[in-house]
């Protein structure tokens, strides 16, 4: 994990256990140089718990230690442990070294005795192999043999005198009485209890027919501690707690980059889509079309070349690429390239914690970027409400601390819940962004209806959107509002068709007023021309009528002339008179 | 036959701590009492010999080991009761 294990915030004085979770919630391990007594019923996991701390320090610590078994053979835990991983054999005698001390069965006992025979054995072997850590696996065995409860006392105040001297990081473990670790009534563990440094008590029960398992630090002297019940897993590599909730918690680098939902439109809506490392909430009824809002966005995060995994708690992994691909969402060349991992889980194996813990490891192993989670509401079925909505939140806080883009959703269940969209696990309230998915019941027919309910940090539409789902992929469509009622699927269709005839009728009536128009100017055209003509003959006219008039003055003149001359005036103009002759 | 029978001991001490030095007395007395001449024991320190007890799986001081005749028998303890021991031992029917 990224916000846990910093060097800075390891104490010098505590040893490393190397249990995911647990150093968190002690703060970095248990005490050095003093005893932690480890309670818990039976199989509650503290063998595994304390062989886990001695394979940390042999392997990581450069911290040899001494596993001393009273109750299983040292044969046994070694074939227990196989399956971990943890290599033992590598680590023996050296590092790691197991001494058998069961009792053998037909031990008989007379008379008082004690530790000290083992613990000089067991000094001898501690100074050769330079041991730090040390374990005593099921001490309540050999306090059994003890006659009384003051002899009991004495043992384990001569044993923790040893360890404390030695400067030695013990694990006792000892039976707790039943499921209940709290009721430990025999008297020596209670006493016991007061004397360590460090009590960590380990639950194994039944929480309405779901197996869960808690630790619980108990005490822990000079330092600080998660006191709250922390659930754990023993888990492919060993013990894995629960991180602590709110310790050790680093924010989430803020990143402004925007990844794509798969869906075009959704993305708009968005202002760009969702962010990376935000937390998708996609809520809604049965059938709304959740995990094809999953696909898309996982589809879109493969294309991107991001590795991804969808997690899918209802349907097989086979089912949901089949679904998928019926409305145009292609996963599988993804899947066999190994960039997408599909992992189907069925609900009624594990609990929640089981769960989260689970999709930690293939998440890590996978190294996802994108995670999808189909639905999330199943860790409620699987828990009681309060361990899920925990569940949930470190989820999250998981995802967003390794930058993780999550797209989760959840059902709501139509009956109970029919006006409000309320998630059961209130991730509602965790979630960055929070898509809603709704169906609208009208005139006969459901749509889907999607709106954006909340989304941090992005200027988002307040609209709600028809969602349609077809073999050619996921689009969404501008719903009508009319009279305050939003309409979708056959009304928007109606109202979408009603408009376009209005359109046709506007455009043709349009095309006849121009034709229309277009004839009156070709009239008025031809009467300008006509016009025209007219003007050129009137003008015509007008020149013609003056030059008629001049011609007549002047023959007017003439004549006058010619009068004058015919008439033989005295004032004869000789030269008129030659030419006239 | 049971009376020639030889018995072989051993018997782990840390040191001469009070538990360990009483069981040392309580096991020769028993000796004495029941097996004159036909038994042997080895005392093992765990003080000095820590790797033995180890190694033979000894928790607690003294361990009383009946080696020979078989079974092998363990008892713990300062064998300060005697008839539980004998009985182990199985010495007892001898006695009566």
């Amino acid at each position: 994990m990224m916000n846990s294990n910093e060097p800075s915030s390891l104490s010098p004085s505590k040893a490393p256990t190397g249990i995911e979770g647990f150093d968190e919630i002690t703060n970095g391990g248990l005490p050095q140089g003093r005893t932690t007594l480890l309670e818990g019923g039976p199989g509650s996991g503290k063998t595994i718990f304390a062989l886990q701390f001695l394979m940390h320090g042999a392997r990581h610590c450069k911290e040899s230690g001494i596993f001393v078994a009273f109750e299983e053979t040292s044969k046994r835990i070694m074939s227990n442990a196989e399956g971990f991983g943890w290599k033992l054999e590598e680590l023996q005698p050296k590092k790691l070294f197991f001494v058998d001390a069961q009792p053998t069965p037909d031990l008989i006992q007379s008379g008082s005795f004690d530790l000290s025979g083992m613990l000089a054995a067991l000094e001898a072997q501690t100074k050769e192999m330079r041991a730090r850590r040390i374990v005593f696996d099921a001490l309540d065995i050999v306090l059994a043999l003890l006659p009384d409860a003051a002899a009991q006392r004495r043992e384990i105040y001569r044993l923790h005198g040893w360890l404390l001297e030695r400067e030695l990081t013990a694990i006792i473990t000892a039976k707790a009485d039943g499921d209940d670790a709290s009721s430990l009534n025999q008297q020596q563990f209670g006493f016991m209890q007061f004397m360590v440094d460090c009590a960590v008590v380990l639950n194994h029960g039944v929480v309405q027919g779901v197996s869960q398992r808690n630790l619980r630090v108990q005490k822990y002297r000079g330092s600080t501690f998660d006191e709250h019940e922390s659930p754990f897993l023993i888990g492919k590599g060993g013990f894995e707690v629960a991180g602590a909730r709110t310790l050790g918690r680093v924010d989430a680098k803020v990143i402004n980059e925007r990844v794509t939902s798969g869906v075009k439109r959704l993305d708009t809506m968005l202002g760009g889509g969702y962010y990376r490392g935000a937390s998708v909430l996609i809520t809604g009824f049965p059938g709304t079309a959740k995990t094809t809002l999953c696909g898309t966005f996982a589809e879109a995060a493969c294309k991107r070349g991001e590795r991804t995994m969808f997690v899918s708690f209802d349907s097989d992994f086979a089912e949901v690429m089949r679904n998928l691909a019926s409305v145009g969402i292609r996963l599988d060349s993804y899947v066999k390239s190994g960039r997408l991992r599909i992992i189907s889980v069925r609900t009624i194996t594990g609990n929640a914690e089981t769960y989260l813990l689970r999709i930690k490891t293939y998440g890590k192993e996978h190294g996802a970027r994108c995670l999808v989670i189909d639905p999330v509401s199943t860790l409620s079925s699987s828990a009681s409400e309060l361990t899920a909505h925990g569940v949930a939140e470190r989820l999250i806080d998981w995802s967003k601390s390794n930058g993780m883009t999550l797209v989760c959703t959840s059902l709501v269940d139509e009956m109970s819940n029919r006006s409000s969209g309320v998630s059961p696990l209130q991730i509602s309230t965790l979630a960055d962004t929070w898509i809603h998915l709704n169906y609208l019941a009208q005139a006969g027919e459901r749509n889907r209806g999607l709106s954006i309910i909340k989304s941090r940090g992005t200027a988002h539409s307040n609209q709600v959107r028809e969602l349609i789902l077809s073999d050619s992929g996921v689009t969404m469509s501008d719903t009508y509002t009319a009279g305050g009622e939003v309409l979708m699927g056959t009304l928007r269709w109606q109202k979408e068709s009603a408009e376009r005839s209005a359109t046709e009728a506007a455009e043709v009536a349009g095309k006849l007023n121009l034709v229309k128009l277009n004839a009156e100017e070709a009239v008025l055209e031809v009467r300008v021309k006509s016009l025209q003509t007219e003007l050129m003959a009137k003008q015509v006219e007008k020149t013609l009528l003056a030059r008629t008039k001049q011609s007549r003055e002047r023959e007017l003149s003439r004549g006058r002339t010619r009068m004058r001359e015919l008439r033989g005036a005295d004032a004869a103009i000789p030269g008129l008179k030659v030419s006239k002759q | 036959m049971s009376r020639r029978v030889s018995y072989k001991f051993r018997l782990y001490v840390a040191g001469d701590t009070q538990n360990s030095a009483q069981a040392v007395a309580n096991l020769s007395a028993l000796c004495k009492a029941h097996l004159v001449d036909r038994h042997e024991i080895e005392v093992v320190d765990v003080f000095r010999q820590p790797k033995r007890g180890l190694a033979d799986g000894i928790l607690m001081t003294p361990t009383l080991v009946k080696l020979v005749p078989s079974p092998t028998r363990t008892i713990i303890g300062t064998l300060s009761q005697t008839q539980p021991v004998l009985q182990a031992l199985g010495l007892e029917t001898v006695v009566a």
